[in-house]
């Protein structure tokens, strides 16, 4: 029970429904986000782009761009080799092209960049640069990449013959997968296609590079998840001094993993202002966002499911992944497809087997995005949908076959055939919450009573596990980084604290949810915490934020850290008291004597006497701090069951999406309204991938969906109103019980949602299987009976 | 060419290229960067302020053209250290995330309540059609407008 | 974000001096009114005109009932044809076309004008004033002229407004009898139609005196369907009837293939729309045809 008399529901000490500190600065407009920036001398970046997806440069001409009045510099691959800057290694231990020398290899690559005085003026010089371009022949069906007569697009590297980005990776057990099959009474085969899309965060990439060629300190702002990591490449790759790099994130307009990578535009404003000596600000418009940076998905996958006896065996798998032009994507290095082996989902099966080949193609790199934790997106679209594709099979209801496969909760902890540990988990009860809130028996009765009237509605389902809050060091690394994430924690004297940590927000509510971890650990009100973040300088060591891992991993530092300082505290409290530490107890913000609770110290008084000329106890230095980094024993097991509901004009073949019920199970929530902001924000997104959102290219690989006028994202007007539940299974081994959400439901809706749509369509149209996005035209395809090309 | 506009209710004046797009004309000005920009499409909505009272597209309009009619920003939203209940409304129920998209939101939702003091969910989502936001799903947004128009009154009165 | 190139720019304070203005500073210069089409073409460098002459100073936003006909000056906003009730009571085919016309920030600004000299395929608007008979006049410096919707597009985004000259008002003839209705089918709210159809009938003694059947978005621009107004006149009007209009809006137009969709599904909506705004008109005029 707290002692603080302030507490409230309202204004929780500790988890609970808190509003969000940092809501002061936006919604006055105050935030500073990259673009509000401005530094004395500050030039403008603009970068030039192919139209061209494949092409040799005969010639670059910059003169007249450098004769435009404004313009300071016009910088091209020819100088940028001089720096040892022209290529720069990426995150999968390829090389990636900072600006094209000898080819171009995909639609808006960059080519050259131009510093001026404004924007405006970097625009117009882009218009002046003349470059000739010879065309090739582009690969653009990563189906076709790898055909002996594709073009090859990565000449560049020694000894690459063929368009294979990584060589197979494979999981599971091939032979006890063959045995399964033998073995099952019911097969189903499905093509299934994860398209490009892209995260399209609201704000644009971009950096402000300041080097002051006096000190040598190099001075960052750039909105990026990963500030530390992306210090250490900087170092590595311009050949600077680490520590005298430092990178501000300030406010970040949303990051989904888009503002992971370091992208060519960021080394040109680094390079520009090495050389120019004045801050350099580059920030991309949407097109260049859309065209050339992190896309997600795009996973060409064949797969076949089978059951025995009612209950769902084996599941084999294969895969081609499309990574672009350069291989680009992000995840932990010995896990070239990331956690796609997670594709096994939810259920308890004999065995598996996985295998996936990237290629390149002419198009953008990228590939793990997208709030996709690593390609369980990919893997939990493929296993859900194919669950539904064998229930059609076998005439039974979805739900009904994932009842009876799901892993039951005395299994728990599951090792999963493909090497997973899940941690815990009720998946029945997730579901039954699922359905009892749908009215799930009642939807089936509608549906019924409209398909006898000629209108079209569908119920679909999906359950996931996923894996977040990368990880164990003994497990996986960055680029050889551990991916830990450190916390400090400061108690002042007068009891306030500050909480430095690693992890990086981009809309999260860190500056609110960290404080509440230390508010319930120590009982210092949130509001008297203060969260640091965002700035090299100031905060302790991580990898970031993505893939959910900021409470699995960072949440768990500062619980740590948190519970380091009131260890201190208590024997602080013991030398104050006059007692032994184990004669103390603890309630949130004080330590008493056990058996005499009028007798205690509270925590304001003793960060006041640590900081004092009292005695210390033995073998303690003064003050009231402590230091973490944080190595997550095993992945955290969110889980939830999602059912939508849709209806499909019969005519139009137009969807809307009428209801979605969401419950998840995140273990332990902090701060229950911000995760439900979470959920509602993935969900969203989930109905724009189900529904409308694609990046699609034609045979000369040109990009069509290069702005949001075609690129498109949901409106008030696609989304329903969200209905969420929950159920609460602790995380075994997390110090707070909590899992991580963030990714959950743009994991889960997806599938959800096709599967509802296949649902409306499948009695009176045959409609097996339909790929996203469920546009009205691709709806009334799949309802004509048209067998869909493969991409 | 010399443009003055008047923006939150006090003329500012520059000297400007005709081209100039009165979304940089108000982020070029001192404290005034509330006004965000997402897209190169009039799509999305970050750059919305009201012009006359009505929500326009500042992205998508010239300086020039917004001579001798009034703009008003996020930024004026607060008066006299009085939150407007449209921003309280946000921070109550949670209707921002990264805030990029927020002051847009904010400002047609004050001129929707302006216009029409007690809106329906299909009103507030209808309003907003024409803003997007990535972070927030939008539900807590359309709470937050109601939660406003519920509360104006009341606030007005104890201020 | 992307910036326009440069420009010169003037504000015009009169019809005739905007038409000056045009003759003098010549094919290189454009009328700007809400800019909704213009400036965003203008910031992909796609138009770069090299004078803009603003003409939102105009008087000319009125929604005016006369004897005959409703007159609608062209720089009458999106919004307020969408709030207008006396085109709501006449022609309730603008407001279902305005609740769909890109979004409602953006209807703050766009004019009547500005959509039907874009002259885009997919602009609703066309196809309502084609459905309606609208006549639209044109000011230049010799005078005025009046041309009908069916003269008005001459092509992909081409109109019978010349170079020094300007439209100004667009005039809905009124008759007795009448309803109207628009339909659309668009991947996303805002989004440009995928198809869309507008249909106006006029009913009088239980049989369809006139009728008007246009089509937006399929095909090069706004197509007048003559054939399926031949067929409705002097009919009852019957479901059958609608059908059958349908199919010929369906064979009659011509569809181009794009990311909105494949051109046997556009051909298939223009059959579906067509049928279901006829059925709607009807059932408006039923109604107007009881008062």
């Amino acid at each position: 029970m707290a002692t603080m008399e302030t507490a409230t529901t309202e204004r929780p000490i500790g988890f609970g429904r808190l509003k969000r500190k940092e809501d002061a600065r936006f919604i006055r407009g105050k935030g500073t986000y990259l673009d509000d920036i401005r530094l004395p001398g500050m030039v403008h970046g603009a970068i030039l782009r192919s139209p061209y997806a494949h092409a040799r440069i005969i010639s670059i001409d910059t003169s007249r761009a450098l004769a435009h009045p404004g313009v300071a510099a016009v910088v091209t691959a020819k100088d940028l080799e001089t720096l040892g800057l022209a290529w720069m290694p990426t995150i999968s231990y390829d090389t990636q092209a900072v600006l094209a020398g000898d080819k171009v290899r995909f639609q808006g690559q960059e080519v050259a960049f131009v510093i001026a005085v404004d924007e405006y003026t970097a625009r117009d010089a882009l218009a002046l640069i003349d470059v000739e371009y010879d065309p090739l022949p582009a690969v653009v069906n990563a189906r076709k990449a790898l055909d002996p007569d594709a073009p090859l697009i990565r000449d560049d590297k020694d000894g690459q013959t063929d368009n294979l980005a990584s060589p197979l990776w494979e999981a599971g057990d091939a032979e006890a997968t063959d045995r399964a099959f033998a073995e099952a009474d019911t097969i189903v085969t499905r093509d299934i296609i994860y398209p490009r899309c892209h995260p399209a965060p609201l704000e644009t990439c971009g950096m402000i590079a300041d080097f002051n060629p006096k000190t040598g300190q190099l001075d960052i702002y750039n909105g990026n998840q990963a500030p530390n990591a992306h210090r250490t490449v900087y170092a590595h790759v311009a050949g600077l001094a680490e520590h005298m790099i430092r990178i501000r994130c300030n406010d970040i307009g949303g990051g989904f993993g888009n503002k992971v990578p370091v992208y060519p535009g960021y080394v040109c404003a680094i390079a520009g202002s090495i050389v120019a000596g004045v801050p350099v600000k580059w920030i991309e418009d949407r097109s260049e966002n859309l065209m050339s940076t992190g896309f997600a998905r795009d996973y060409v996958m064949h797969a076949e499911m089978c059951s025995k006896d009612g209950k769902i065996t084996g599941l084999r798998v294969d895969v081609i992944a499309d990574h672009g032009a350069f291989d680009s994507t992000a995840q932990p290095t010995k896990f070239p497809a990331g956690f796609f082996h997670i594709v096994c989902g939810s259920y308890d099966l004999e065995a598996a087997h996985v295998q996936v080949k990237a290629v390149y193609t002419n198009k953008a790199p990228g590939g793990v995005a997208y709030r996709c934790s690593f390609r369980i997106t990919e893997a939990v679209y493929l296993v859900e949908r194919m669950v539904d594709a064998l229930a059609l099979e076998m005439g039974v209801d979805p739900i009904d076959l994932r009842m009876r496969s799901f892993i039951a909760p005395e299994q728990f902890p599951y090792e999963t055939t493909t090497g997973w540990t899940y941690d815990s988990g009720n998946y029945a009860a997730t579901m039954r919450e699922a359905m009892r809130i749908a009215g799930y028996d009642e939807l089936r009765k509608e549906q019924a009573e409209k398909r006898a009237r000629g209108e079209l509605m569908g119920i679909g389902t999906s359950f996931f596990t996923e894996g977040v809050g990368a990880g164990p060091r003994k497990h996986m690394d960055i680029l050889g980084l551990a991916m830990n994430d450190g916390a400090d924690l400061r108690v002042h004297p007068s009891g306030k604290a500050v909480v430095s940590i690693s992890a990086q927000t981009q809309g999260q509510g860190h500056e609110t949810t960290f404080a509440q971890i230390v508010a319930e650990e120590l009982g210092i009100p949130p509001e008297d915490v203060q969260v640091r973040h965002g700035d090299t300088d100031r905060t302790p060591y991580g990898l970031g934020t993505y893939g959910s891992r900021s409470t699995p991993v960072s949440g768990a530092a500062v619980a740590v850290v948190s519970r380091k300082v009131r260890d201190k505290a208590r024997l602080i409290a013991a030398t104050m008291l006059e007692t032994r530490a184990e004669d103390l107890a603890w309630e949130k913000g004080r330590w008493y004597v056990k058996g005499d609770p009028e007798k205690g110290a509270m925590i304001e008084e003793i960060a006041a006497y640590a900081y004092s000329g009292e005695p210390m106890p033995e073998d303690m230095e003064g003050g009231l701090d402590a230091q973490v980094i944080y190595d997550p024993p095993n992945l955290t097991y969110p889980c939830g069951a999602y059912i939508a509901v849709v209806d499909v004009d019969p005519d139009t073949a137009a969807v809307k999406v009428r209801r979605f019920v969401a419950v998840d199970d995140c273990g332990v929530r902090i701060n229950p309204m911000i995760v439900e902001g979470q959920i509602h924000g993935g969900l969203a997104e989930g109905v724009g991938i189900a529904l409308m959102e694609v990046i699609t290219f034609d045979e000369e690989g040109n990009c069509l969906n290069g702005s949001f006028m075609d690129y498109l994202i949901p409106t008030a007007l696609e989304c329903p109103d969200f209905e969420l539940g929950e159920t609460v299974t602790p995380c075994p081994h997390h110090p707070l019980g909590a899992k991580g959400v963030g990714e959950s439901p743009n994991v889960g809706s997806p599938p959800a949602i096709v599967n509802a749509v296949i649902d409306a369509l499948h009695e009176t149209h045959g409609v097996g299987h339909i790929d996203m996005p469920c546009t009205p035209a691709r709806v009334w395809a799949a309802m004509q009976g048209r067998p869909e090309p493969p991409q | 060419m010399e443009v003055t506009l008047t923006i939150n209710g006090e003329r500012v004046s520059r000297e400007v290229e005709p081209r100039q797009l009165l979304v940089h004309f108000i982020r070029d000005t001192p404290e005034l960067t509330g006004t965000h920009w997402g897209c190169d499409t009039s799509n999305c909505g970050a750059c919305v302020v009201l012009m006359d009272g009505k929500p326009i597209k500042s992205c998508t309009t010239l300086a020039a053209m917004c001579v001798g009619h009034e703009i008003r920003t996020v930024e004026s939203l607060e008066v006299g250290g009085q939150l407007d209940p449209v921003q309280l409304g946000f921070h109550e129920l949670h209707g921002l995330h990264c805030g990029f998209c927020t002051p847009g939101m904010l400002m047609t939702a004050r001129a929707l309540l302006d216009h029409n003091p007690n809106p329906t969910e299909a009103e507030i989502r209808t309003a907003i059609s024409g803003q997007i936001c990535r972070c927030t799903g939008y539900k807590n947004i359309v709470s937050a407008v109601r939660w406003a128009a519920e509360h104006e009154a009341a606030i007005k009165q104890e201020a | 974000m992307q910036t326009p190139a440069p420009f010169d720019y003037e504000r015009a304070t009169t019809v005739d001096g905007a038409i000056a203005s045009l003759t003098e500073h010549g094919p290189e210069a454009r009328l700007i009114a809400g800019g909704h089409s213009l400036l965003p073409m203008m910031k992909l460098r796609l138009a770069t005109p090299d004078y803009l002459i603003d003409i939102n100073d105009l008087e000319l936003s009125y929604i005016e009932e006369r004897m005959t006909e409703i007159r609608i000056g062209a720089l009458t906003r999106h919004n307020e044809l969408l709030d207008s009730d006396l085109l709501a009571m006449r022609f309730p085919v603008f407001r279902d076309a305005e609740e769909v016309i890109a979004d409602p920030v953006v209807r703050n600004r766009g004019t009547i004008g500005g959509s039907l000299c874009q002259a885009d395929a997919a602009e609703d608007l066309s196809a309502v004033c084609a459905a309606l008979k609208a006549n639209v006049v044109i000011k230049g410096a010799n005078g005025e002229r009046t041309v009908g919707m069916d003269g008005f597009y001459l092509g992909p985004f081409t109109t019978t407004v010349g170079a020094g000259e300007m439209l100004t008002e667009i005039r809905l003839p009124i008759r007795q009898g009448a309803g109207s209705a628009h339909e659309k089918v668009e991947r996303r709210a805002g989004d440009f139609a995928i198809a869309a159809v507008s249909a106006a009938l006029w009913l009088q003694g239980g049989t369809i005196a006139e009728a008007g059947v246009a089509l937006a978005a399929l095909g090069p621009s706004t197509i007048i369907v003559s054939r399926a107004e031949e067929l409705l006149r002097g009919k009852a009007p019957s479901e059958e009837l609608f059908v059958e209009a349908g199919e010929i809006a369906s064979a009659d137009c011509a569809p181009v293939p794009d990311g909105r969709g494949p051109a046997d599904y556009k051909r298939h909506l223009a059959g579906v729309l067509t049928t279901r705004a006829l059925r709607r008109a009807a059932a408006r005029a039923l109604q107007q045809e009881v008062h």
